[in-house]
Parts: C-alpha cells; sequence; structure tokens
C-alpha cells in the first residue's frame, strides 16, 4: 500500500483504457503504457512512482521495474521540464546530428545526460528516430519530433519552450 | 505419437513435445543451464543448442517442438561447436573463482566448462562486476557470478506465485535483484538456492562451512508439516551441514519448503543438551541415564500408588515418530493410564472418527482435483508444499476456494472466497452447504441444521466451485483443527462433502499427525485442563506447543513430577524435574506417517550428540525398568512393523463414528485469531536463526485488525497494542490486515510474546498501549 497517491484519476483512467485492450490475466501488458502515462504525469519516474503502477495494474514491483530499466526512454532521475534527445546514429551524426548535438551542448551550457540549473532543458543522445531523410532530428519530451534542426532552428525551438 | 531420431537413436514421442523432452526419454543428456522441467522455457543461456537436420542453423532444444521426421543431433561437430562458442560466451563474464565459490564441485557450470570450455581464455579485456543484493537471511548472493539463466526469477513467479526476483536493466546491464530494498520472503524460497547452476546464489546459513564432496549424503524425511518431504540431508564429522530436497514427484516434487531446508541449524545449536539432567534442592544436576532412569521409574511409581495411575499424563509432539510415540503410549498402559495425547493444539475433542483423519486420498490426486475448497487454513505457512501445487492446479483450471477466517493471499485465482470470523467458521461452511441445497434443490443431511443460516453471495461462490466438476475434494486446514467447535465443522464440512460428491480431507499439520492417530497417542483429550499430578513431556514445550500455553504452564508447575524428554536444555529448565535428552529426528531411526497414510522410515543420518539417546530407546529401558511386558524390541523396525500390521489404508478414515449436529451458533464481541506462525511450528523451527530472521517471523508478533475493527478499538497501524487473555498479558505492535472479519484480533499463538496468552479461538481483551 503506497503511502501517498501520486497517479491522478485522470491517469487512472487512462491506465484503465490501456489495460482494457489486453484480457483480464494479462494485464501486465498494460505496464509500458501505464509507465509512459505515469512518466508523462511526472515527468520521470521515481521508485515509488514505479511500485504505484504495479499496485494499480495488480503486478509485482519488479515486473514493472524491469520494463522502466529496460527501455531508455523511460526517466528514472529528475529531467527538466524539455528533454531534448538529439539523434546522433550514423545517419543523422553524418547529415548534422553531432553538430546539432554540440550546438545544444553549447547553448544550453550542459552535456549529454544532463539538466540546465534552472531545470529548464534536460539533453539526452538518442537512437534512430526512423527519420533519417529530415536530419538532424530531435524528440522532444519522447512524445514531438523535430526535423532539419539547423542552429537557426533550435535557436527558434528553444525560445518557444519555457 | 511422433517418430524422431536422436543421434541416430529412433524414437517415437508425443506431440509437443521438445527435442529436450526426447533427449530425456532416451537418455541423452544434452547441456544446459536455464532449461529445467517445472519451470517455463526460456531458452536463454543457449547451452542446449542441437544441430538438427535440414534446419540452417543450431537450435536451442529446450524450445524446439519435435516435428514428424526430425533428425536431431546432439553431439555433431555443428552442435558441438556451437555449445563451445556459447561457453565461452558464457565464461566471458563469469569470474575464475571457483576454489572460494561454495558452488564449486557441485556447480554446473563448472561442470560443463570442463566439457565445453577452453583451457584458456580469448578475453583479455576486464570483467563485469555487480553489486551484491541483500535477499534475506536465507540467501546469500554473489551476483557477479550469475549467467542470467532466470531460473529464480521463473520460480518466484511460477511456482513461489509471487515474482520477488527480476531482472532489471538490459544487456550487460541486467542484474536479477528484487524491487528496491525488498527481500525475498517467499516460505519456499530456499529452492532458487538449487535452482541457481552456479555459485550466484547460495544457501546464506551454510556458507563457507564446507565443501560438497566433503558432506556425506543420507536420505531422511523433513519432521516438520505434514507433506513428509523427502530430503537428503548432508553431514560432515557428525553434523548435519545442510539439507537439500530429494525428489519424488508423489510428495514434494524436487522442492522443500525453507523450514525443511533451514531448521538444520537447531540441530547444532549450543541448547542442544548431551546429559540427563536432575533437579535436586532446585538445582540442576548433570546425571547417567541409570540414575535419571530410576529417578523417573520411583517418581512415576510413587505418584501412581500415592493417586492413582490416572493422576499421570503423558504429551507428545506430532514430530515425534511413530515408534517413539507407540512406546510412549504402551508405556503408559502399562503403568495402568490412557492418559497420552499429541493433538496439543486441538481446543475440541469431540470428533470420533472410524480412523486416523488424513488427507482422504493421495498427495497426487488430491492436487489433482478440478475443484478444491479448503477450510479454516493459513495455507502457505501451514502446508507450503500442498500451497504450491494446488497454485500450478489452479494454472491448470482447477478451481479453489475457500472458508477461512482471514483473506492471506494464496498467492493464485481464487473462485470463491468466505471470510468469516474464527468462531463462525462452522457457520461458514452450513451458508455453503445451504447454498448448494438452494442451487441444487437437495436437502441437507438431518444433523445438519440450517436454520438461521443466512446465504451470502460469497458463500453462492464458494458453493459454485462444485458445479459441473467431478474429482472434488474439501480439506481442513489447521485454524480448522485448532477451532473450539471442530467437531461440528468436520461434520458440516463432511455434510459438503457428502452433498458435491467431493472427498473430504484432513491437513496433517506436523509430520506425523497421522501416525500419531496410528499409534493410538491420541484420545486423552486436554490433560492441562484438569491438572495431574505427573507429567512426561516429549519434544514439548508446553507454552510453544500447546493451545492454551497459560493453561498448559500452569498445569505442570503445579505437578509433583515433570519428565522432560527433549533435545534442548532449555525446554523445561523452569518447571521438570528430570530432562533426558533425547535425539531428534536426525539421530534415531524412526517412521512418520504423512498426511496421504504413507508411512516413510528413515534411520539416524548422524550419531546421538554426547549421551543423547533416541527416544524409542529410552522408553524401551523405562519399559523394562517397570517390569512390563512387550518392551523387548531389538529395532525401532520391529516397533514400527508392529504398529503397521496389516493395511494401514483401511486404519484411516475421516468419517465420523456417529453424526454429529451442527446447529448455527450467534457470536460477537472481539474474538482472537490464534495461529501457530511458519517457524514456531515446533522446537527445532523456532531455534533456527537464519528462519527466526526471516520477515515471516518477523511479522509473527504483530497484533493484525481490519480497519473498522482498529478505529474501533482505538488502534493505529504502527501503533502499539495490549491485549489479554485470563491473566496473560501481551503488548504487540499492531499492523492493518485487510482481509479480516469486523471484530477479528489476529494475534499469533506460541511466540515468546504471545505464549503467556489463553485460547487460540477465544474473547480477548485489547486496549491501547
Amino acid at each position: 500500500m503506497a503511502a501517498t497517491r501520486l497517479l491522478s484519476d485522470d491517469a487512472r483512467k487512462e491506465i484503465d483504457r490501456e489495460l482494457a485492450k489486453y484480457p483480464a490475466e494479462q494485464r501486465r501488458s498494460a505496464t509500458m503504457s501505464a509507465l509512459r502515462i505515469a512518466q508523462v504525469e511526472h515527468r520521470w519516474l521515481t521508485n515509488e512512482l514505479i511500485e504505484e503502477v504495479a499496485e494499480y495494474i495488480g503486478i509485482a514491483p519488479v515486473a514493472v521495474y524491469e520494463v522502466a530499466t529496460f527501455y531508455n526512454m523511460f526517466d528514472r532521475e529528475p529531467v527538466g521540464r524539455h528533454k531534448i534527445t538529439v539523434c546522433t546514429n550514423l545517419p543523422c551524426a553524418l547529415s548534422g546530428g553531432a553538430d546539432a548535438g554540440k550546438y545544444l551542448q553549447q547553448k544550453l551550457g550542459i552535456g549529454y545526460g544532463e539538466t540546465t540549473a534552472d531545470g529548464r532543458f534536460t539533453l539526452k543522445e538518442g537512437e534512430c528516430m526512423g527519420a533519417c531523410g529530415y536530419a538532424p532530428v530531435l524528440l522532444m519530451n519522447n512524445h514531438s519530433m523535430c526535423k532539419h534542426m539547423t542552429p537557426e532552428a533550435i535557436d527558434k525551438k528553444l525560445a518557444e519552450l519555457e | 505419437m511422433l517418430e524422431i531420431e536422436i543421434d541416430g537413436k529412433k524414437l517415437t514421442v508425443p506431440g509437443g513435445s521438445t527435442v529436450m523432452d526426447a533427449a530425456h526419454s532416451v537418455g541423452v543428456h544434452i547441456p544446459h543451464f536455464c532449461y529445467h522441467k517445472k519451470l517455463s522455457i526460456a531458452a536463454n543461456c543457449r547451452m542446449c543448442l542441437v544441430q538438427v537436420e535440414k534446419a540452417p542453423k543450431p537450435l536451442p532444444a529446450c524450445a524446439t517442438p519435435v516435428t514428424d521426421g526430425m533428425k536431431v543431433h546432439t553431439h555433431s561437430d555443428m552442435a558441438v561447436t556451437a555449445q563451445k562458442g556459447v561457453m565461452e560466451f558464457l565464461l566471458i563474464n563469469h569470474p575464475l573463482d571457483c576454489p572460494i565459490c561454495d558452488q564449486g564441485g557441485e556447480c554446473q557450470l563448472q561442470d560443463l566448462a570442463v566439457g565445453y570450455g577452453g583451457s584458456a581464455s580469448r578475453y583479455e579485456e576486464e570483467k563485469r562486476v555487480v553489486p551484491n543484493k541483500n535477499l534475506g537471511p536465507l540467501i546469500s548472493t554473489d551476483m557477479t557470478r550469475c549467467i542470467h539463466c532466470s531460473r529464480c526469477v521463473r520460480f518466484t513467479e511460477e511456482i513461489a506465485g509471487y515474482q520477488e526476483l527480476g531482472m532489471p536493466g538490459r544487456g550487460e546491464h541486467t542484474e536479477v535483484m528484487t524491487f528496491i530494498g525488498k527481500t525475498v520472503d517467499s516460505e519456499i524460497s530456499g529452492n532458487v538456492i538449487d535452482l541457481c547452476p552456479v555459485g550466484a546464489l547460495t544457501s546464506k546459513p551454510f556458507r563457507y562451512s564446507a565443501r560438497a564432496w566433503e558432506l556425506s549424503r543420507r536420505k531422511s524425511v523433513s519432521p516438520h508439516d505434514g507433506l513428509g518431504a523427502n530430503l537428503v540431508v548432508q553431514v560432515k564429522d557428525h553434523r548435519v551441514k545442510r539439507v537439500l530436497p530429494l525428489e519424488n514427484e508423489a510428495i514434494n516434487e524436487c522442492w522443500i519448503a525453507d523450514r525443511d531446508r533451514f531448521s538444520y541449524e537447531a540441530l547444532n545449536s549450543e541448547e542442544r543438551l548431551t546429559k540427563p539432567l536432575i533437579k535436586q534442592g532446585g538445582v540442576w544436576q548433570e546425571a547417567d541415564w541409570q540414575s535419571a532412569l530410576e529417578y523417573v521409574v520411583h517418581g512415576l511409581k510413587d505418584i501412581i500408588a500415592n493417586h492413582g495411575a490416572d493422576s499421570i499424563a503423558a504429551v507428545a509432539t506430532e514430530q515425534a515418530t511413530l515408534e517413539e510415540l507407540y512406546l510412549l503410549k504402551q508405556l503408559f498402559a502399562g503403568l495402568g493410564s490412557q492418559n497420552v495425547e499429541t493433538r496439543l493444539r486441538a481446543a475440541d475433542f469431540g470428533l470420533k472418527t472410524q480412523g486416523a483423519t488424513w488427507l482422504g486420498q493421495s498427495i497426487v490426486d488430491f492436487v489433482g482435483s478440478d475443484a478444491v475448497l479448503v477450510v479454516g487454513s493459513t495455507l502457505r505457512k501451514e502446508q507450503p508444499l500442498i500451497a504450491q501445487r494446488l497454485r500450478q492446479a489452479v494454472k491448470k483450471g482447477a478451481k479453489l476456494a475457500i472458508v477461512n477466517s482471514h483473506g492471506d493471499d494464496l498467492l493464485t485465482t481464487l473462485a470463491g472466497e468466505l471470510i468469516v470470523r474464527p468462531d463462525q467458521l462452522v457457520e461458514g461452511v452450513l451458508a455453503v452447504i445451504k447454498a448448494v441445497t438452494e442451487a441444487r434443490g437437495v436437502a441437507a443431511p438431518a444433523h445438519i441444521d440450517l436454520a438461521g443460516v443466512e446465504v451470502t453471495d460469497a458463500a453462492r461462490a464458494v458453493a459454485a466451485v462444485f458445479e459441473g466438476k467431478d474429482k472434488t475434494s474439501i480439506a481442513l486446514g489447521n485454524l480448522a483443527q485448532q477451532n473450539p467447535r471442530y467437531a461440528e465443522l468436520h461434520a458440516a464440512a463432511a455434510a459438503l462433502a457428502e452433498l458435491v460428491g467431493a472427498k473430504l480431507g484432513v491437513f496433517a499439520a506436523a509430520a506425523n499427525s497421522v501416525g500419531a492417530q496410528l499409534a493410538g497417542a491420541t484420545g486423552a483429550g486436554n490433560v492441562f485442563a484438569q491438572p495431574k499430578k505427573a507429567y512426561v513431556l516429549l519434544n514439548t514445550e508446553v507454552e510453544f506447543d500447546t493451545a492454551n500455553g497459560a493453561e498448559a504452564l500452569a498445569a505442570v508447575q503445579q505437578a509433583d513430577m515433570v519428565v522432560a524428554l527433549g533435545s534442548f536444555g532449555s525446554c523445561a529448565l523452569e518447571h521438570a524435574d528430570v530432562i533426558l535428552p533425547v535425539s531428534p529426528f536426525s539421530e534415531t531411526s524412526g517412521t512418520f506417517v504423512n498426511v496421504e497414510g504413507k508411512p516413510q522410515s528413515f534411520n539416524g543420518v548422524v550419531r546421538p550428540l554426547g549421551e543423547t539417546r533416541p527416544a524409542w530407546k529410552v522408553f524401551r529401558v523405562l519399559g523394562n525398568l517397570l517390569g512390563l511386558e512387550n518392551f523387548g524390541f531389538n529395532s525401532s523396525e520391529e516397533v514400527r512393523d508392529l504398529v503397521l500390521a496389516g493395511d494401514v489404508a483401511a486404519k484411516l478414515s475421516n468419517a465420523a463414528v456417529a453424526p454429529v449436529a451442527v446447529k448455527a451458533q450467534a457470536a460477537s464481541g472481539v474474538v482472537r485469531l490464534g495461529e501457530v506462525p511458519i517457524y514456531q511450528l515446533d522446537m527445532l523451527t523456532r531455534r533456527a536463526p537464519a528462519l527466526q530472521a526471516t520477515a515471516d517471523a518477523l511479522a509473527a508478533s504483530q497484533l493484525k485488525a481490519n480497519a473498522a475493527t482498529l478505529a474501533k478499538l482505538g488502534l493505529a497501524h504502527g501503533g502499539n497494542a495490549q491485549v489479554k487473555q485470563g491473566a496473560g498479558v501481551a503488548t504487540l505492535a499492531v499492523a492493518l490486515d485487510a482481509g479480516l472479519a469486523d471484530d477479528v484480533v489476529r494475534v499469533a499463538a506460541n511466540l515468546p510474546a504471545t505464549r503467556a496468552l489463553g485460547a487460540l479461538t477465544a474473547a480477548i481483551e485489547v486496549t491501547q498501549a
């Protein structure tokens, strides 16, 4: 029993919708979706949050922890309000991805895997997003992809973000 | 059936078999780590790669289903090359620390590396190092040695029922661990030690104490619950070093419970008594056997001469062997007393059956039932391995229902669950009977009075598990057998079994519960209620082995003479007059009759410690000293053959001699749900330090109640409470247990903290502390 309730009613409703997609005895199938919903709500996954997701789905916490640690888009450490993931796989890197990454590092004053002191941005290195033709590509908060991210485009994008 | 060929041997196997199954059936060994016959297929170690003709690459034997005409080569060049390749990969990160590894000498990786490993490694880079985990007091970890076969993970999920272990991380960052900060708390967790093919998980109590090749392996039988798990006891220098399961598919499969595995620590306890003790002028003096036994004989004779034969009584726990109990009974019969009792935790002795109560069928048949109802049982703690087998049965489609006094998670799916107050278990079963009579339009037998019984939806759900099922069973657990209305409860369960065509069974609380009845060591009832002048206690610690410790202690304290036969000096120091050191199961030959009525004889695995003697020999000498006839046995086998002469099966019966009238009663007020904690079952478990450090043992002394009851009593989860029964008082930590009925306070019995309390199922006063 979690001491405090971390997941909101809305998040629980969303998880319910995911759970409904699977047979009643296969509730663990919704683990990835539930973690995604929890992460969207809390930005990153604390152990308490993982435990609460497990409890809500009705499976052992370690089973959820396995999933949370397997996929690198789940954050288990605090991230800034905007998580920027730069694709540095070979096709992107050759088409400006590496430069985009360098530019971001310089501009934000942080390295990969770090968060700005004001808690605004976290910079991460990402794997292929299947959009090599649009290189360089960035992924914002795991959800929205930005293409052709030249330094100008990056400046513009960062200015839009609080 | 499919025809295939393995290494040139033609064979036919059933469809759905894997290449591994097929190979085993013809005695071909395929090297493997992750494969285990009782676990799901993972195919992640890749060691079992074999060559299959017409397949383009080696295939894992454990996960490849056979097809008709398949030709498999397990030792061809291709197969061996693949296996050697896998071995090289497995050894890349495996430390070369066999000389200091507890698994050394019994390690599958070590053994297979001899056959498939290179003599030197081509890998020169840094090896992976993995931090060790704290899995609790039983399992020691050296996680750098882990080869990620995932057997332990699958065991916790599939066999133990709850995934306590997992493999977080990815690729080379994968580590076997529990969820942050948790320990492995399953009551059968020790089996992961056997499952681990390397030295990653080893026994914590056994750690660094002996090498596999120094140990002699001797067969024995578990002296704890009534299952009679078969054991391999490993000894060195006449000391028990370790206990492992002996595979017996019909009883314990390849598992044993943690208390079977780790209780041996008590055998080597400092508390073991090595010489007879006599109390003289209030001071304990060591004595020789001759004078101790003469003291006993004279004492008993004096008391009989002055107060009559009814003034003496003997009690023994059901962990005593068949031979010991028979001779104890004969000894008392020779003295003219029938006061011998082993049902020390029972509160109602009104039930008379036509034979010894038992499971009613074999264990395999019981767990093969289509529907099972368990009445009054903390099943996982009372019968850890039967609970495990029922869990597997449920997975195969069996329906399991309970009528119980608490909702402890059985880690399986329940088709019906009726939770009632402990003093309303009878009414719970009556409600199920009424639900059956309503659903089927049949009448209950005349001695079952259903007037005033309310049928709830929960009762209907329990009744429904029997619908359309052929093989059904009902079993009465320890809580039922300890119930103050056990005779009625048994009658109600029997009536329900009759109505639905189920077999009635009674779980055996202890290793020799059935044997005790066969030996005739029951029938005296509660010998503490009317205190006697003299008591003979066999392996009995009255405060810890009886239903009402306070009453029993008062009775022995007022007695003129108390003879305690036990393995531990501390068992009766305060109230005994003579303490005779007798052998625990490991130092005597004997027989336990398990829950399915199967006698299992065993030999002593080590010689008796000091001047300890097997109790059956002590009784034989006492019989001779008393001049009794028929005490000329030369061996325990002679005693056994005499007791078990004829057809044992014919002596087993759960049928009552005469119908017991059952009628619903009302109950009110705060009632105690008293139960014996898993690691307080007997003298040995309560002296095993590792078991006493488990989460189960630590949680046992909590007072538990549901939220409404806690609020009513003014208690809060995490606070303290004072409980009172008669003159007995205890202060306990309070914990919430949502699975209890209202007004039920769960206070375990037989603990140091609660031994002064009274009856297990009775009114209890609770106040804030």
